[in-house]
């Protein structure tokens, strides 16, 4: 079967076509670019992908609208199957509104966009979006955000430790995060939310290549899977 | 009817904007302001028959984030 994906676009969304490149130059298949109006995904998804932007121009929340434009909700039901679905930026955004991941992105607690390559660490290498990855290996890849400010309980970050769902933390201060928490996935391991862009950093002319190890990952876990 | 809901960071949620305005205003010579949180004011204006557990409903699915927002209904007198 050949890899099957879909790239949401909002309105707003300004990063849909650099993700579906990414897609198209990594993992190969068909990528489907789907509206935000559309109630049903496409049949045969592997992989769902939550672009970056300003989805609805970030109106009441960052993400808030689009978590419940009808697309969403084929993207929840999808996520419950067991599709994988990563959030970039907006997208992660989008992920927490919506409920399939926890905690909330608030303003940087700096106040202004940040918009720069930043140091990550792996912290679980072993999630199907970043198996590809060392555990603990330190990687570049670029923000530009202006609510990226992780926030939730202790209790919901204890858990997020514990349980190894803590993907990706900064390695520098960036936005002022809970415990640097740069990237988180949910409980089933299925659904990745995170702040930094991995479609932005896979071939050298765009700077570096440590993106995509992730989208590699991605492929190589649906299809041994 | 008209509604007013006010939505607020809960306690202990930085509030970096709340902070620049806290600033702002000192930068201006006004002292004595010892915090500023900043919120948000949503008016509606609704039929007389909804009822507060509509109203409810509205702010939890989507006016406020209840993960770091509160928020507060008034119904105009």
């Amino acid at each position: 079967m050949a890899f099957t994906s879909a790239v949401i676009t909002f309105p707003g969304s300004n990063c849909d076509r650099d993700m579906a490149v990414a897609i198209e130059q990594v993992c190969g298949g068909t990528v489907h670019r789907v509206w935000h109006g559309d109630a049903d995904l496409p049949d045969g998804l592997d992989f769902i992908a939550l672009p970056g932007g300003f989805s609805y121009g970030d109106y009441l929340r960052s993400g808030a609208m689009a978590a419940r434009s009808p697309v969403m909700q084929a993207v929840v039901r999808a996520a419950e199957r067991g599709v994988a679905v990563l959030g970039v930026c907006n997208g992660f955004q989008v992920l927490t509104e919506a409920g399939l991941l926890p905690g909330a992105l608030m303003r940087n607690a700096g106040i202004r966009f940040v918009c720069r390559d930043v140091a990550l660490t792996v912290e679980n290498s072993q999630s199907l979006f970043t198996a590809g990855y060392e555990a603990g290996q330190r990687i570049v890849i670029p923000v530009a955000h202006h609510d990226g400010n992780y926030f939730a309980d202790d209790a919901t970050l204890d858990r997020l430790e514990a349980e190894g769902r803590v993907a990706f933390r900064y390695a520098e201060q960036v936005n002022g995060s809970a415990r640097d928490i740069a990237g988180i996935l949910n409980e089933r391991g299925n659904v990745l939310g995170m702040m930094p862009h991995p479609e932005r950093m896979i071939e050298p002319a765009q700077g570096g290549t440590d993106g995509r190890a992730l989208f590699e990952s991605v492929v190589r876990s649906l299809v041994s899977a | 009817m008209k509604v007013r809901v006010l939505v607020t960071l809960k306690n202990g949620v930085l509030d970096p904007q709340g902070r620049a305005i806290h600033h702002a205003l000192e930068g201006l010579g006004f002292s004595g302001v010892n915090d500023v949180r900043a919120g948000r004011v949503i008016e509606l204006d609704v039929a007389d028959s909804t009822t507060d557990e509509a109203l409810d409903e509205m702010c939890r699915k989507l006016l406020a984030n209840m993960v770091i927002e509160n928020y507060r209904i008034e119904r105009a007198a």
